[in-house]
Protein backbone atom coordinates (compact mmCIF):
# COMPACT_ATOMS: atom_id res chain seq x y z
CA UNK A 1 0.00 0.00 0.00
CA UNK A 2 2.16 2.66 -1.27
CA UNK A 3 1.73 6.51 -0.08
CA UNK A 4 -1.65 5.46 1.99
CA UNK A 5 0.22 6.54 4.98
CA UNK A 6 1.71 9.64 3.67
CA UNK A 7 -1.40 10.45 1.89
CA UNK A 8 -2.95 10.23 5.62
CA UNK A 9 -0.48 12.22 7.40
CA UNK A 10 -1.28 14.97 4.58
CA UNK A 11 -5.22 14.92 5.36
CA UNK A 12 -4.51 14.92 9.05
CA UNK A 13 -2.55 17.85 8.62
CA UNK A 14 -4.88 19.67 6.10
CA UNK A 15 -7.41 19.02 8.99
CA UNK A 16 -5.50 20.67 11.46
CA UNK A 17 -5.11 23.81 9.09
CA UNK A 18 -8.66 23.91 8.89
CA UNK A 19 -9.45 23.69 12.94
CA UNK A 20 -6.69 26.96 12.88
CA UNK A 21 -8.57 28.89 9.84
CA UNK A 22 -12.27 27.96 10.99
CA UNK A 23 -10.90 29.65 14.97
CA UNK A 24 -9.70 32.41 13.22
CA UNK A 25 -12.98 32.91 11.08
CA UNK A 26 -14.95 32.63 14.08
CA UNK A 27 -12.44 35.21 16.22
CA UNK A 28 -12.68 37.79 13.34
CA UNK A 29 -16.53 37.85 13.08
CA UNK A 30 -16.72 38.23 16.75
CA UNK A 31 -13.60 40.78 16.84
CA UNK A 32 -15.81 42.75 13.53
CA UNK A 33 -18.38 43.43 15.15
CA UNK A 34 -17.16 44.86 18.35
CA UNK A 35 -14.85 46.62 15.78
CA UNK A 36 -17.61 48.55 14.00
CA UNK A 37 -19.46 49.15 17.59
CA UNK A 38 -16.54 51.03 18.11
CA UNK A 39 -16.79 52.36 14.53
CA UNK A 40 -20.14 54.15 15.27
CA UNK A 41 -18.93 55.25 18.53
CA UNK A 42 -16.45 57.64 17.53
CA UNK A 43 -18.13 59.19 14.91
CA UNK A 44 -20.42 61.79 16.88
CA UNK A 45 -17.53 63.03 18.51
CA UNK A 46 -16.00 64.23 15.03
CA UNK A 47 -19.36 65.31 13.41
CA UNK A 48 -19.44 67.66 16.10
CA UNK A 49 -16.16 69.15 15.87
CA UNK A 50 -16.57 69.10 12.09
CA UNK A 51 -19.92 71.59 13.11
CA UNK A 52 -18.43 73.64 15.85
CA UNK A 53 -15.43 74.05 13.59
CA UNK A 54 -16.84 75.08 10.61
CA UNK A 55 -19.13 77.01 13.16
CA UNK A 56 -15.92 78.86 13.75
CA UNK A 57 -14.25 79.35 10.95
CA UNK A 58 -17.16 81.03 9.55
CA UNK A 59 -17.18 83.82 12.23
CA UNK A 60 -13.81 84.37 11.96
CA UNK A 61 -13.05 85.46 9.02
CA UNK A 62 -10.39 87.31 9.66
CA UNK A 63 -8.22 85.01 11.47
CA UNK A 64 -6.90 82.58 8.84
CA UNK A 65 -5.44 79.50 10.30
CA UNK A 66 -2.70 77.87 9.00
CA UNK A 67 -5.05 74.67 8.90
CA UNK A 68 -7.35 76.18 6.63
CA UNK A 69 -5.82 78.02 4.17
CA UNK A 70 -4.71 76.59 0.86
CA UNK A 71 -0.68 76.91 0.02
CA UNK A 72 0.10 78.41 -3.17
CA UNK A 73 3.38 76.15 -3.77
CA UNK A 74 3.50 72.48 -2.65
CA UNK A 75 6.88 71.55 -2.61
CA UNK A 76 6.76 68.49 0.18
CA UNK A 77 3.80 66.62 1.47
CA UNK A 78 3.06 64.31 4.19
CA UNK A 79 0.87 61.02 3.69
CA UNK A 80 -0.80 58.96 6.86
CA UNK A 81 -0.61 55.26 5.67
CA UNK A 82 -3.21 53.57 7.97
CA UNK A 83 -2.67 49.59 7.75
CA UNK A 84 -2.93 46.53 9.75
CA UNK A 85 -0.56 45.04 12.39
CA UNK A 86 -0.79 41.36 11.50
CA UNK A 87 -1.44 39.81 8.30
CA UNK A 88 -4.12 36.92 7.17
CA UNK A 89 -6.60 39.60 5.99
CA UNK A 90 -6.72 39.06 2.44
CA UNK A 91 -5.56 41.96 -0.29
CA UNK A 92 -6.12 44.73 2.44
CA UNK A 93 -2.61 45.90 2.86
CA UNK A 94 -1.68 45.28 -0.52
CA UNK A 95 -4.77 47.50 -1.66
CA UNK A 96 -4.09 50.29 0.56
CA UNK A 97 -0.11 50.36 0.09
CA UNK A 98 -0.95 50.42 -3.83
CA UNK A 99 -3.06 53.03 -3.34
CA UNK A 100 -0.52 54.96 -1.82
CA UNK A 101 2.46 54.44 -3.53
CA UNK A 102 1.06 55.52 -7.05
CA UNK A 103 0.18 58.35 -5.21
CA UNK A 104 3.48 59.17 -3.81
CA UNK A 105 5.23 58.18 -7.27
CA UNK A 106 2.73 61.23 -9.22
CA UNK A 107 3.81 63.46 -6.52
CA UNK A 108 7.48 62.28 -6.96
CA UNK A 109 7.55 62.80 -10.94
CA UNK A 110 6.11 66.23 -10.31
CA UNK A 111 8.59 66.58 -7.76
CA UNK A 112 7.25 66.80 -4.76
CA UNK A 113 8.78 65.13 -1.96
CA UNK A 114 6.77 62.65 0.77
CA UNK A 115 6.82 62.43 4.09
CA UNK A 116 5.13 59.01 5.61
CA UNK A 117 3.71 58.63 8.75
CA UNK A 118 2.98 54.77 8.93
CA UNK A 119 0.31 53.41 11.61
CA UNK A 120 0.40 49.36 11.78
CA UNK A 121 2.92 47.26 11.22
CA UNK A 122 2.69 46.01 7.62
CA UNK A 123 3.13 49.55 5.86
CA UNK A 124 6.03 50.47 8.63
CA UNK A 125 7.68 47.54 7.92
CA UNK A 126 6.83 47.87 3.72
CA UNK A 127 7.94 51.33 3.55
CA UNK A 128 10.78 50.76 5.50
CA UNK A 129 11.85 47.92 3.30
CA UNK A 130 11.26 50.07 0.10
CA UNK A 131 13.07 53.44 1.26
CA UNK A 132 10.30 55.56 2.22
CA UNK A 133 11.17 58.64 4.68
CA UNK A 134 9.90 57.69 7.73
CA UNK A 135 8.88 60.43 9.65
CA UNK A 136 7.04 58.65 12.27
CA UNK A 137 5.64 55.47 12.82
CA UNK A 138 2.91 53.65 15.52
CA UNK A 139 2.90 49.94 15.76
CA UNK A 140 0.62 47.54 17.94
CA UNK A 141 -2.16 49.11 18.20
CA UNK A 142 -4.13 46.52 19.32
CA UNK A 143 -8.00 46.10 18.54
CA UNK A 144 -8.90 48.32 20.58
CA UNK A 145 -7.08 51.89 19.61
CA UNK A 146 -6.33 54.68 21.71
CA UNK A 147 -5.77 58.27 20.94
CA UNK A 148 -3.05 58.58 23.36
CA UNK A 149 -1.08 56.49 21.13
CA UNK A 150 -2.16 58.21 18.22
CA UNK A 151 -1.08 62.30 19.34
CA UNK A 152 2.27 61.82 18.86
CA UNK A 153 2.73 60.25 15.38
CA UNK A 154 0.27 62.87 14.10
CA UNK A 155 1.29 65.69 15.81
CA UNK A 156 4.68 65.49 14.13
CA UNK A 157 3.45 65.83 11.22
CA UNK A 158 1.26 68.92 11.76
CA UNK A 159 4.34 70.56 13.44
CA UNK A 160 5.66 70.16 10.41
CA UNK A 161 2.98 71.60 8.70
CA UNK A 162 2.64 74.77 10.78
CA UNK A 163 6.64 75.11 10.60
CA UNK A 164 6.02 74.87 6.42
CA UNK A 165 7.70 71.68 5.93
CA UNK A 166 4.95 70.07 4.85
CA UNK A 167 2.04 72.07 2.63
CA UNK A 168 -0.08 69.11 2.22
CA UNK A 169 -1.15 66.33 4.47
CA UNK A 170 -3.30 62.91 3.18
CA UNK A 171 -4.22 60.04 4.78
CA UNK A 172 -4.50 56.95 3.10
CA UNK A 173 -7.22 53.70 5.07
CA UNK A 174 -9.36 51.42 4.20
CA UNK A 175 -13.15 52.36 4.74
CA UNK A 176 -15.39 49.97 6.05
CA UNK A 177 -18.58 49.83 3.18
CA UNK A 178 -19.97 46.58 4.44
CA UNK A 179 -18.24 42.70 5.76
CA UNK A 180 -18.01 42.24 2.27
CA UNK A 181 -16.22 45.12 0.88
CA UNK A 182 -13.71 47.59 1.68
CA UNK A 183 -12.07 50.14 -0.15
CA UNK A 184 -8.67 52.10 -0.02
CA UNK A 185 -9.55 55.46 0.20
CA UNK A 186 -7.60 58.84 0.33
CA UNK A 187 -8.58 62.29 1.78
CA UNK A 188 -6.86 65.15 2.38
CA UNK A 189 -6.34 66.47 5.92
CA UNK A 190 -4.80 69.69 5.36
CA UNK A 191 -5.03 72.38 4.23
CA UNK A 192 -8.98 71.02 6.01
CA UNK A 193 -10.85 70.95 2.24
CA UNK A 194 -13.11 74.03 2.03
CA UNK A 195 -16.27 71.77 1.12
CA UNK A 196 -15.94 70.15 4.87
CA UNK A 197 -15.88 73.42 6.37
CA UNK A 198 -19.60 74.37 5.11
CA UNK A 199 -21.52 76.30 7.47
CA UNK A 200 -24.27 74.40 9.41
CA UNK A 201 -26.73 76.73 10.41
CA UNK A 202 -28.63 79.82 8.20
CA UNK A 203 -29.39 81.41 11.11
CA UNK A 204 -25.76 83.28 12.41
CA UNK A 205 -25.07 83.57 15.73
CA UNK A 206 -21.85 84.68 17.70
CA UNK A 207 -20.66 82.51 20.41
CA UNK A 208 -19.15 84.15 23.62
CA UNK A 209 -15.61 83.07 23.75
CA UNK A 210 -13.44 81.69 27.14
CA UNK A 211 -10.43 82.75 26.34
CA UNK A 212 -10.28 83.69 23.10
CA UNK A 213 -11.73 82.29 19.79
CA UNK A 214 -7.96 82.10 17.84
CA UNK A 215 -7.25 79.68 21.51
CA UNK A 216 -9.96 78.04 20.78
CA UNK A 217 -9.86 77.04 17.36
CA UNK A 218 -6.54 76.11 17.20
CA UNK A 219 -7.10 73.65 20.13
CA UNK A 220 -10.32 72.49 18.16
CA UNK A 221 -8.73 71.96 14.76
CA UNK A 222 -5.79 69.68 16.26
CA UNK A 223 -8.75 67.77 17.78
CA UNK A 224 -10.23 67.47 14.66
CA UNK A 225 -7.85 66.05 12.60
CA UNK A 226 -6.73 63.58 15.46
CA UNK A 227 -11.08 62.55 15.26
CA UNK A 228 -10.24 62.02 11.46
CA UNK A 229 -7.46 60.55 11.97
CA UNK A 230 -8.79 58.00 15.09
CA UNK A 231 -11.95 57.37 12.77
CA UNK A 232 -9.76 55.80 9.79
CA UNK A 233 -7.95 53.91 12.33
CA UNK A 234 -11.03 52.24 13.57
CA UNK A 235 -12.69 52.18 10.22
CA UNK A 236 -9.54 50.10 9.06
CA UNK A 237 -9.85 47.67 12.33
CA UNK A 238 -12.94 46.88 11.67
CA UNK A 239 -12.25 46.53 7.64
CA UNK A 240 -9.21 44.03 8.72
CA UNK A 241 -11.31 41.92 11.08
CA UNK A 242 -13.96 41.70 8.37
CA UNK A 243 -11.38 41.10 5.68
CA UNK A 244 -9.52 38.61 7.83
CA UNK A 245 -12.83 36.40 8.64
CA UNK A 246 -13.71 36.68 4.61
CA UNK A 247 -9.83 35.12 3.47
CA UNK A 248 -10.56 32.73 6.68
CA UNK A 249 -13.66 31.47 5.52
CA UNK A 250 -12.58 30.78 2.08
CA UNK A 251 -9.21 29.24 3.31
CA UNK A 252 -11.50 26.69 5.61
CA UNK A 253 -13.44 26.40 2.68
CA UNK A 254 -10.48 25.55 0.04
CA UNK A 255 -9.30 23.10 2.99
CA UNK A 256 -12.12 21.28 2.54
CA UNK A 257 -11.51 20.89 -0.76
CA UNK A 258 -8.48 19.87 -0.81
CA UNK A 259 -9.33 17.46 2.25
CA UNK A 260 -12.16 15.79 -0.47
CA UNK A 261 -9.45 15.80 -3.38
CA UNK A 262 -6.97 13.74 -0.88
CA UNK A 263 -10.07 11.28 0.47
CA UNK A 264 -10.44 10.20 -3.09
CA UNK A 265 -6.50 9.45 -3.90
CA UNK A 266 -6.60 7.63 -0.72
CA UNK A 267 -9.39 5.69 -1.33
CA UNK A 268 -8.21 5.02 -4.98
CA UNK A 269 -4.94 4.08 -3.65
CA UNK A 270 -6.08 1.76 -1.01
CA UNK A 271 -8.15 0.16 -3.45
CA UNK A 272 -5.73 -0.61 -6.04
CA UNK A 273 -3.77 -2.31 -3.40
CA UNK A 274 -6.65 -4.46 -2.34
CA UNK A 275 -7.05 -5.76 -5.64
CA UNK A 276 -3.74 -5.73 -6.38
CA UNK A 277 -3.35 -8.39 -3.54
CA UNK A 278 -6.50 -10.16 -4.22
CA UNK A 279 -5.40 -11.02 -7.71
CA UNK A 280 -1.95 -11.90 -6.44
CA UNK A 281 -3.72 -14.99 -3.98
CA UNK A 282 -5.68 -16.07 -6.67
CA UNK A 283 -3.08 -16.31 -8.90
CA UNK A 284 -0.82 -18.13 -6.49
CA UNK A 285 -4.00 -20.32 -5.60
CA UNK A 286 -4.29 -21.67 -9.10
CA UNK A 287 -0.36 -22.03 -9.17
CA UNK A 288 -0.62 -24.76 -6.68
CA UNK B 1 -37.10 73.70 31.20
CA UNK B 2 -34.51 71.68 30.42
CA UNK B 3 -31.66 70.86 27.97
CA UNK B 4 -29.98 68.37 25.92
CA UNK B 5 -26.68 66.78 27.21
CA UNK B 6 -24.26 65.23 25.33
CA UNK B 7 -20.49 64.32 26.51
CA UNK B 8 -18.75 62.77 23.61
CA UNK B 9 -15.02 61.45 23.18
CA UNK B 10 -13.11 60.02 20.51
CA UNK B 11 -13.44 56.81 21.24
CA UNK B 12 -16.80 56.55 22.35
CA UNK B 13 -20.36 58.43 24.17
CA UNK B 14 -19.97 58.74 27.64
CA UNK B 15 -22.97 60.58 28.62
CA UNK B 16 -26.47 61.80 26.94
CA UNK B 17 -29.38 62.80 28.74
CA UNK B 18 -31.99 65.98 29.38
CA UNK B 19 -30.86 67.92 32.03
CA UNK B 20 -32.11 70.94 34.18
CA UNK B 21 -28.50 72.37 35.62
CA UNK B 22 -24.82 71.31 34.37
CA UNK B 23 -21.89 72.33 36.06
CA UNK B 24 -18.04 72.33 34.11
CA UNK B 25 -15.17 72.88 35.14
CA UNK B 26 -13.87 75.97 32.58
CA UNK B 27 -10.85 77.22 32.32
CA UNK B 28 -11.30 80.60 33.76
CA UNK B 29 -13.40 79.25 36.53
CA UNK B 30 -16.15 77.12 36.87
CA UNK B 31 -19.13 77.10 35.17
CA UNK B 32 -22.84 77.07 35.40
CA UNK B 33 -25.43 76.51 32.79
CA UNK B 34 -29.05 76.67 32.93
CA UNK B 35 -31.11 75.39 30.02
CA UNK B 36 -30.90 78.69 27.56
CA UNK B 37 -27.76 80.03 28.07
CA UNK B 38 -26.68 82.17 25.29
CA UNK B 39 -24.11 80.26 22.72
CA UNK B 40 -20.75 79.67 24.65
CA UNK B 41 -17.50 77.98 23.54
CA UNK B 42 -14.82 77.35 26.53
CA UNK B 43 -11.92 75.15 26.70
CA UNK B 44 -12.70 73.07 30.09
CA UNK B 45 -9.95 71.73 32.59
CA UNK B 46 -9.73 67.86 33.77
CA UNK B 47 -12.39 67.98 36.76
CA UNK B 48 -15.75 66.79 37.03
CA UNK B 49 -18.71 67.75 35.83
CA UNK B 50 -22.13 67.85 37.60
CA UNK B 51 -25.10 67.34 35.50
CA UNK B 52 -28.32 67.70 37.46
CA UNK B 53 -30.68 64.92 35.67
CA UNK B 54 -34.00 66.25 34.30
CA UNK B 55 -37.35 65.31 36.02
CA UNK B 56 -35.91 63.29 39.05
CA UNK B 57 -35.21 64.13 42.51
CA UNK B 58 -32.47 66.57 42.50
CA UNK B 59 -30.26 62.97 40.88
CA UNK B 60 -26.92 64.25 40.01
CA UNK B 61 -24.53 62.27 37.42
CA UNK B 62 -20.82 63.30 38.06
CA UNK B 63 -18.81 62.82 34.54
CA UNK B 64 -14.85 62.45 35.12
CA UNK B 65 -13.20 64.48 32.19
CA UNK B 66 -9.53 64.87 31.52
CA UNK B 67 -10.15 68.19 29.76
CA UNK B 68 -11.76 69.05 26.52
CA UNK B 69 -13.82 71.43 24.74
CA UNK B 70 -17.25 72.88 26.25
CA UNK B 71 -20.04 74.05 23.61
CA UNK B 72 -23.13 75.57 25.00
CA UNK B 73 -26.16 76.27 22.70
CA UNK B 74 -29.32 77.55 24.14
CA UNK B 75 -31.33 73.77 24.77
CA UNK B 76 -28.00 71.51 23.99
CA UNK B 77 -25.03 70.84 25.60
CA UNK B 78 -21.82 69.48 24.19
CA UNK B 79 -18.87 68.73 25.85
CA UNK B 80 -16.56 67.21 23.75
CA UNK B 81 -14.18 65.39 25.89
CA UNK B 82 -10.12 64.54 26.03
CA UNK B 83 -9.82 60.80 26.34
CA UNK B 84 -6.55 61.34 26.95
CA UNK B 85 -4.43 63.43 29.79
CA UNK B 86 -3.15 66.38 27.84
CA UNK B 87 -1.35 69.29 27.68
CA UNK B 88 1.44 70.80 25.43
CA UNK B 89 3.91 69.52 26.82
CA UNK B 90 2.68 65.98 27.55
CA UNK B 91 1.26 66.43 24.01
CA UNK B 92 5.17 67.77 22.65
CA UNK B 93 7.00 64.81 24.83
CA UNK B 94 4.49 62.50 22.47
CA UNK B 95 5.54 63.67 19.35
CA UNK B 96 9.26 63.66 20.51
CA UNK B 97 9.04 60.27 21.15
CA UNK B 98 7.54 59.53 17.52
CA UNK B 99 10.16 61.60 16.48
CA UNK B 100 12.67 59.80 18.01
CA UNK B 101 11.44 55.95 17.54
CA UNK B 102 11.05 57.07 13.63
CA UNK B 103 14.77 58.26 13.40
CA UNK B 104 16.18 55.28 15.18
CA UNK B 105 14.34 53.28 12.27
CA UNK B 106 15.71 55.54 9.84
CA UNK B 107 19.29 55.42 10.70
CA UNK B 108 18.76 51.53 9.96
CA UNK B 109 19.02 52.27 6.25
CA UNK B 110 19.71 54.39 3.49
CA UNK B 111 18.77 55.33 0.16
CA UNK B 112 15.01 56.98 -1.12
CA UNK B 113 12.07 55.87 -2.29
CA UNK B 114 12.39 52.70 -4.28
CA UNK B 115 9.47 53.08 -6.70
CA UNK B 116 10.73 50.44 -8.60
CA UNK B 117 10.85 47.78 -6.06
CA UNK B 118 8.01 48.54 -3.62
CA UNK B 119 5.78 48.51 -7.14
CA UNK B 120 7.24 44.63 -7.66
CA UNK B 121 6.06 43.95 -4.35
CA UNK B 122 2.97 44.64 -4.30
CA UNK B 123 2.64 43.68 -8.06
CA UNK B 124 3.74 39.99 -6.78
CA UNK B 125 1.45 40.59 -3.89
CA UNK B 126 -1.38 40.94 -6.29
CA UNK B 127 -0.24 37.73 -8.33
CA UNK B 128 -0.83 36.31 -5.28
CA UNK B 129 -4.85 36.99 -4.62
CA UNK B 130 -5.39 36.52 -8.00
CA UNK B 131 -4.05 32.91 -8.32
CA UNK B 132 -5.83 32.44 -5.18
CA UNK B 133 -9.23 34.14 -6.57
CA UNK B 134 -8.45 31.62 -9.74
CA UNK B 135 -7.99 28.33 -7.56
CA UNK B 136 -11.58 29.38 -5.45
CA UNK B 137 -13.62 30.30 -8.75
CA UNK B 138 -12.50 26.89 -9.77
CA UNK B 139 -12.81 24.25 -6.80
Amino acid sequence: MAGGKEIRNKIKSVQNTRKITRAMEMVAASKMRKAQARMKAARPYGEKIRNVTAHLAQALLDYAHPFLTKRAQVKRVGIIVVTTDKGLCGGLNTNVLRTAVNQMKAWQQAGIDVDVTAIGNKGFGFMQRTGGRVVSHVVQLGDTPHLDKLIGPVKVMLDAYQAGQIDELHIVYTRFINTMKQEPVMEQLLPVPADRMKPVSDHPFEYIYEPAPEVVIDDLLVRYIEALVYQAVSENIASEQSARMVAMKAASDNAGTVIDELKLVYNKTRQAAITKELSEIVAGAAAV
Amino acid sequence: MTMHVDVVSAEEQIYSGTAEFLAAPGEMGEIGVLPRHAPLLTRIKAGALRIKVANSNDEEVLVYVSGGILEVQPHVVTVLADTAIRGSDLDEAKALEAKKLAEEALANRSGSMDYASAQAELAQAVAQLAAIKKLRNRA
